[in-house]
């Protein structure tokens, strides 16, 4: 995947520490891989977790328990058919690799449900702890104004949106928690596609959002 | 989650303690940090010695890791053979530059844990690995390795309360919301390591 040089809005290291940790839910791993993919800055930082966790790993010992059986995982090494080495091709399609197992490869080709005033949205199949959906926001349209009970991240994957804290563009990622309260826009001049997570219902300031919200399971 | 293994009865052996299974490996033993010679034998040669020599040391440490994270003894056992056998068929996939053989294999570890416990996959980052032509500039993994070793000098010295809170965070006895990040670990140091490698596979990559 080309890695985008413009990113400027990062996961923060209590995400990166809890993913490398695995900690987290499925839906918020598939936005920790889909940035990591798409930021090095990012990935850098989560790799150096991963290192805290090997030397964790190092100091480790086993008290008294059996080892493990080096026949038996010879065993199932020789049952198993030898692994394909021939190294991945570089990517350089828009859907980041993580998420393609859930949206497929194209995102043109997404089934889309409408939510109101243009915005569609679709919900991908993860566990059920915490919920990611792809948004589609028309060029110039807002998504109504909302806040959150937990917390709610945002990765822009085509065009750009801007609310009242900045402007997010392809792969900058949103933290929204409790205390912010936004209307995200998209640009004037194209759609806007991100895939949105959250591990909570969110608070929609209006009525009729209000009321649609347990249809939409936003 | 339930296959059972031909001739898996067990040798018996076990540790005492973490040094003793040190001892018993042969006199290619690498100093404890730099198990990445092992990894090129496993790689290029199918090397079943070195790998024999890998998991005496890695394996009852993975198993333990497994264990103090909750899984079952049996379980432990089973994701223990996985992991290690992943080891091997990915071998080609490690990169010396941007990780150690240890870093690597707790990686390998954790989502096999994620798999076996929760019934889940767990989305991982889009693989980067370097071309099988290109090795990697041995001063790099020299470098990663020193600063691997920095690291566990580092988690040793911490003062026990702050040691166990990562642990915990790690065995997954902390939820998201209650891991600090304020480790005092020098872990900017690797992070810069890793961004340079990063930047070089970048340059190689186009």
């Amino acid at each position: 995947m080309k890695q985008n040089q413009m990113i400027k809005h990062h996961l923060t290291d209590k995400i990166l520490m809890a993913y490398s940790a695995g900690q987290l839910s499925e839906a918020f791993n598939l936005i920790v891989a889909t940035h990591i993919s798409m930021c090095d800055e990012c990935r850098a930082a989560m790799s150096s977790f991963d290192a805290l966790g090997g030397a964790l790993l190092e100091n480790e010992c086993l008290n008294g328990e059996p080892a493990p059986d080096l026949q038996a995982t010879m065993a199932l090494i020789k049952a198993e058919t030898p692994p394909d080495r021939t190294p991945p091709p570089v990517r350089s399609t828009e859907t980041p690799f993580p998420l393609v197992a859930y949206v497929g490869d194209n995102l043109d080709d997404v089934k889309w449900k409408p939510v109101g005033m243009g915005v569609k949205q679709s919900i991908l199949q993860t566990s059920a702890e915490a919920t990611a959906r792809l948004l589609y926001i028309p060029a110039g349209v807002a998504v109504p104004d909302h806040g959150h009970h937990g917390t709610e991240l945002t990765l822009v994957l085509r065009g750009a949106y801007s609310d009242e804290t900045d402007h997010f563009k392809r792969g900058d990622v949103e933290i929204a928690g409790e205390d912010l309260h936004h209307t995200p826009i998209a640009d004037a001049h194209s759609d806007c596609i991100c895939l949105a997570v959250t591990d909570a219902p969110l608070k929609f300031s209006g009525v009729l959002p209000r009321i649609l919200q347990p249809l939409l399971r936003i | 989650m339930t296959r059972r293994y031909p001739g898996s009865q067990s040798n018996g052996a076990s540790y005492a303690s973490c040094k003793k299974d040190d001892q018993i490996m042969s006199v290619t033993l690498p100093s404890v940090e730099d198990w990445t010679g092992h990894m090129r034998l496993i790689r290029d040669n199918q090397d079943e010695v070195a790998f024999a020599e890998l998991f005496r040391h890695f394996a009852p440490r993975v198993k333990a890791f497994l264990l103090k994270s909750g899984t079952e003894p049996t379980l432990a056992e089973e994701c223990t053979q996985e992991a290690l056998a992943t080891v091997w068929n990915k071998a080609h996939l490690f990169d010396p530059t941007r990780a150690s053989v240890a870093t690597w294999i707790f990686t390998i570890t954790r989502n096999r844990k994620i798999d076996a416990l929760r019934k889940q996959r767990r989305p991982e980052p889009e693989d980067l690995a370097w071309g099988p032509q290109e090795e990697p500039d041995q001063s790099d993994v020299i470098a990663m390795t020193q600063e691997t070793k920095k690291l566990g000098d580092a988690l040793t010295a911490l003062p026990s309360k702050q040691r166990l809170l990562i642990e915990k965070a790690y065995f997954g006895e902390l939820s998201h919301s209650e891991i600090a990040i304020e480790t005092g670990l020098p872990l900017g140091t690797i992070k810069s390591r890793i961004r340079l490698a990063l930047e070089r596979l970048r340059h190689a990559m186009t």
